[in-house]
């Protein structure tokens, strides 16, 4: 129905401090194994990749593959620098992308 | 994942995986993959790459950190297709590789839905 | 030593006693550390993404009459706590869904929502959360207790068997819960997705080898209402997680 994800950044952080991100995207992960009822295989739909950027810069990547559970979490750690935006953007098969933004002030 | 390697064979440690040893379900199987690094300019972490050994394919994930991660850590929820082995590999940025793994067994509740639905409770 | 177990299950399978009310545990507490914590975080709970899509439905203009469920209601807490429960017009035992249903087509002259559809489950899960924390407190159902207590299906068990009488045992490897219904419409990981009482219970009629009902099959309402009752002041955690 839609293409929600819900990420999990603090609002303010201490310029040095590493600082906890938290991030959900809805999707079923169809692994491209499974099968229906009648044995046809039911065709691999996953997200590819996840990229985080800071201020425009790529701060973390991760590739996803069919082993990652659906509605996948992906959890990590950023080092408050400046305050700015923080960008979120998954992309996968069948066209999938989805982009999040979240602002924090680095103090 | 050799191939990926490029025939390096990384040696034992660093790389810690924080994953229970018993799961109630392996659909989703929280996962924590992390180094110990300063993650200065000088020493960081570039890559973690996360393997099973039993699943119908071998990878489950790769991340890219710079050193403005701050710490080299990834948090996610994996599928298991049975009781194995996860396996995890670290690029250090002078070139190192380092690898550690972890035992996981999987009980699946019981009245699975999947499959056919005139399954037994057992 | 085999005759006393023998007689033991003799006299536990006639006398089908309810587990006392201090003894009962939510499912929850039967899970890892780590389904409980998916739980508990709504930043990592995947059941937040059924009750953000009911919250959007739940502010959506009908094109048939230009209303919206915020038309009328706003604080629904305490709701979901409270159903099953029979309409006082109809005389008709509902649960949570039916009455949403009903309430779309007598008031919003729009059409029901399929059973289980993304929709009805949704607006179910975002109404339920509103009860978080609010004590269950409905009236009892005979007919589900009885349904409860029957013995049915190719193994001839009931219900009571598993979840009265043998609760903490293993079945294929993991702890048979005491079937509390308190974090319903539950993210279950067997389903990768959110999935409503009765699907449950459907699941667990054919894992019985039982009949199932159809869903909303009144059947069903009497025994998700009896379930309830049977869980009386524990408290509504939706959406919970479970194994």
């Amino acid at each position: 129905m839609s293409r929600r994800a819900i990420v999990t950044v603090p609002k303010q952080a201490k310029r040095g401090e590493v600082i906890e991100i938290k991030t959900l995207a809805q999707h079923a992960m169809e692994t491209g194994f499974r099968r229906t009822q009648l044995g046809e295989t039911i065709p691999r739909d996953i997200i590819r990749t996840f990229v985080c950027t800071y201020n425009g810069a790529e701060v973390f990547r991760m590739e996803l593959h069919p082993a990652i559970a659906a509605n996948p979490l992906i959890a990590f750690s950023l080092l408050a620098s400046e305050s700015g935006t923080l960008e979120f953007r998954w992309s996968g098969d069948n066209g999938y992308a989805v982009t999040e933004t979240a602002q924090i002030t680095v103090v | 994942m050799r191939k990926m390697l490029g025939g390096a064979v990384p040696r034992p440690g660093k790389v810690k995986l924080d994953i229970a040893p018993l799961v109630d379900n392996g659909n989703a199987v929280p996962l924590t993959v992390s180094v110990d690094s300063p993650m200065t300019a000088q020493d960081y972490v570039k890559a973690i790459h996360v393997f099973t050994e039993k699943n119908p394919q071998p990878n489950v994930l790769s991340v890219r950190f710079t050193p403005r991660a701050g710490r080299a850590s990834v948090s996610t929820r994996m599928r298991l297709a049975d009781s194995q082995t996860v396996q995890a590999i670290a690029e250090l940025s002078d070139g190192s590789l380092w690898s550690g793994s972890a035992e996981v067994v999987v009980t699946v509740s019981a009245c699975l839905e999947d499959g056919t639905e005139a399954r037994g409770p057992i | 030593m085999r005759f006393s177990a023998l007689l033991l299950l003799l006299v536990t399978g006639f006398v089908s006693a309810e587990i006392p009310l201090a003894e009962r545990r939510s499912g929850y507490e039967f899970m890892s550390r780590e389904t409980r914590a998916m739980q508990d975080d709504d930043a990592a709970n995947p059941g937040m993404f059924w009750v953000l899509d009911g919250e959007a439905l739940f502010r959506r203009r009908e094109s048939s009459s230009g209303s919206a469920c915020m038309h009328c209601h706003s604080d629904l807490k305490g709701v979901a706590a409270r159903y099953p429960a029979r309409d006082v017009k109809s005389g008709r035992l509902m649960n949570l869904e039916q009455r949403i249903n009903a309430c779309r087509i007598e008031r919003m002259n729009a059409k029901a929502f399929a059973y289980e559809s993304r929709e009805l489950l949704s607006l179910t899960v975002f109404i339920a959360k509103q009860s978080r924390g609010v004590p269950i407190e409905v009236q009892k159902s005979n007919a589900g207790e009885a349904l409860y207590r029957q013995r049915q299906g190719q193994l001839n068990l009931s219900c009571a068997q598993c979840h009265d009488e043998r609760w903490d045992r293993k079945l294929a490897g993991t702890p048979i819960a005491q079937g509390h219904p308190s974090g319903y419409p539950v993210y279950r990981l067997e389903w990768q997705g959110l999935g409503s009482l009765q699907r449950r219970l459907r699941n667990c009629l054919s894992g019985m080898r039982a009949e199932s009902y159809p869903y909303g099959a009144p059947e069903l309402v009497e025994l998700e209402q009896y379930l309830m009752w049977r869980a009386r002041g524990m408290k509504v955690e939706s959406p919970g997680v479970r194994p």
